[in-house]
């Protein structure tokens, strides 16, 4: 029984200290308080209002009902279409992810290996994409399904194809040139990151490595820069889960709302379909609240396994 | 900070062949689109419509420029408007920004108190949120607050954006503490310490925190807010004469390319700043 007496001692007493240091640090509060108010109001609060509305009936005219886990069952047993959703989604994460992750890392390392002005250069280029805004509608264009598409028209003119490919309308094609153009994309915040920690890590380090008998790049890369880039790495790999289990816009001005089939229907294709469009409000937030969770599971896995890494 | 200037003793020749002919080759796939967009802003219309389709403009013009400036001016709401819209919430929106999430980073970055560890970790996690997951709970809350078809509803939750925060913070902790104690010891009060000593020092994360900003702002078309045709934005303008159609698609071209460049040219100026605050960025444990 003591040390239980003990221990919510020390409690009480912790707690103690804690409101002693809270009321001590009312400037650090008042520094703090804008902008956690905004984003309490603009990230924290839609949340918990979305995980609470996926558990009713709301469609926006008629006060919610509660329906306990319909949505969620009605999910995944009867709604046919959220399942190629989800199989999409996980294709295109399961694959653009680790790639655009890799190639971010990768490109980012060969890039720091150019002297300094063609690194510059470089660096714009391949993070160009992203920040052009709509400039993937270019894409469009090029895999325009007609023979005045400049891929078809290239396709024919070596020979490889007859007759024009409708890339952006025939099911086997779309969910292709969606990954071709998020990959396109995908070297974003995570790249920028990267090549910042490479330029970042102490040459001595290097040096010492060659002391001590690092033969390649290869050794370098696992020995000294990796172990260095770690929270680069975990940092990379947030964006890399963002960017590749949020892709909407692209199947949707790319193939089109919603897709042949539904061949290029992701999961945030569907959650604005039911959100924007049927106003069934309830249960798109239950599909927000998969994703939402799916996400953060994803990231939590990711996380851990990167902190092995060259150790 | 030091380079090595001569050949790393650990790079054979072959590899580094390999490494630049790979960049070239992967370099030439990512800025073909954005080639293109630049080519095609200068094709006369004949060209556009090639058969075969020849990706290099012989006959350069500056028509498709002319002709936007003509769609421009014979729209229902002045053009000028449009543009007016998107550089209003992009200032705005950047300058809150960047001053309220300094402010947070500031404290969180050089001070331990009750709560603050915890609400940083909150913002990594926010990272994650995609707009749409947000959407539409964010609409219910700006009708609750009745900004909806206001400028509020797309300026306001720019301020908060997590990522400023993020890179902000982490690029805060390199100010030595040492400094700060020094002019609190030369009895400077928090507020001046921060306009006086932090900020100046972050030069760098500003630029950065600006540009992440700024490219997000600009392109932001804000439909789902914004009803009233006098208040909306320049992308969705742009929006409206790519789907004009085939007669328009030199206009189309010249407006895609202006657009893109805005982005690009601001971060091409801002590059060096930009990565020296992403050295920062990782996510320590």
């Amino acid at each position: 029984m003591s040390f239980l007496k003990k221990y919510f001692k020390v409690k009480r007493k912790n707690m103690h200290i804690g409101w002693y240091k809270a009321k001590r640090s009312k400037t650090m509060y008042l520094f703090l308080l804008p902008y956690a108010i905004l984003f309490t109001t603009f990230f924290i609060l839609p949340v918990l209002v979305s995980v609470f509305f996926s558990f009713t009936y709301y469609n926006v005219l008629e006060p919610a009902q509660f329906t306990g886990v319909d949505n969620y069952i009605k999910l995944i047993l009867a709604d046919d279409v959220f399942l190629i959703a989800i199989k999409n989604t996980f294709i295109l994460a399961a694959i653009t992810g680790p790639l655009g992750y890799i190639a971010s890392f990768v490109f980012a390392w060969f890039i720091n290996e150019l002297p300094r002005y063609i690194r510059a250069f470089a660096v714009l280029i391949f993070y160009a994409p992203i920040i052009s805004g709509q400039a993937y509608l270019i894409w469009a264009i090029l895999f325009s399904g007609d023979a005045y598409g400049y891929i078809n028209a290239m396709l024919i003119e070596v020979g490889i194809i007859a007759e024009p490919i409708l890339w952006l309308t025939n099911p086997n094609y779309m969910l292709n040139v969606v990954m071709v153009v998020v990959l396109w994309m995908s070297l974003g915040t995570g790249f920028l990151s990267f090549v910042a920690g490479l330029q970042g890590i102490d040459v001595s380090q290097f040096e010492a490595g060659y002391v001590d008998g690092v033969k390649n790049r290869w050794q370098e890369l696992w020995y000294i820069t990796l172990p260095n880039m770690k929270p680069m790495l975990l940092f990379g790999a947030v964006m890399a889960i963002t960017q590749s289990f949020g892709v909407a816009d692209v199947t949707q001005n790319l193939c089109g709302f919603p897709s042949t089939d539904y061949a290029a229907h992701t999961v945030v294709n569907h959650l604005i379909d039911y959100g924007s469009m049927r106003f069934e409000m309830g249960y798109a937030s239950a599909i927000a609240t998969v994703l939402f969770v799916t996400m953060v599971v994803c990231n939590k896995a990711i996380q851990s396994l990167l902190r092995k890494v060259g150790t | 900070m030091l380079k090595i200037k001569k050949r790393k003793p650990n790079r054979s020749r072959g590899g580094d062949i390999g490494i630049y002919l790979l960049l070239i080759f992967v370099g030439i796939f990512m800025a073909i689109p954005l080639i293109y967009a630049i080519v095609s802003a200068f094709k006369p219309l004949d060209e556009i419509f090639l058969y075969p389709p020849r990706f290099f403009v012989s006959h350069p013009t500056f028509a498709n420029f002319q002709d936007l400036l003509n769609v421009m001016s014979d729209s229902w709401v002045p053009f000028t408007r449009y543009v007016f819209n998107t550089v209003l919430i992009t200032l705005v929106g950047t300058l809150g920004h960047l001053i309220f999430a300094s402010m947070a980073a500031y404290v969180l970055a050089k001070y331990d108190f009750p709560g603050g560890k915890t609400f940083f970790s909150l913002c990594v996690t926010a990272l994650l949120f995609n707009q749409w997951v947000t959407a539409i709970p964010n609409y219910l809350v700006m009708t609750r607050l009745g900004w909806v078809d206001t400028y509020l509803a797309l300026i306001i939750p720019a301020f908060a954006a997590p990522m400023g925060l993020f890179l902000m913070k982490q690029f805060m902790e390199q100010i030595p503490d040492s400094l700060i104690e020094a002019a609190r010891i030369d009895g400077a009060k928090q507020g001046r310490i921060f306009v006086r000593i932090v900020m100046p020092n972050v030069k760098p994360a500003w630029l950065t925190l600006t540009i992440f900003s700024v490219v997000q702002l600009w392109n932001l078309t804000g439909t789902s807010y914004i009803y009233t045709e006098e208040l909306k934005m320049l992308p969705y303008a742009l929006q409206q004469i790519l789907l004009g159609g085939v007669a328009r698609a030199g206009v189309s071209a010249a407006a895609t390319m202006i657009v893109m460049m805005v982005p690009i040219l601001i971060f091409l100026f801002a590059e060096s700043n930009v990565i020296e605050t992403m050295a920062s960025s990782g996510i320590k444990e």
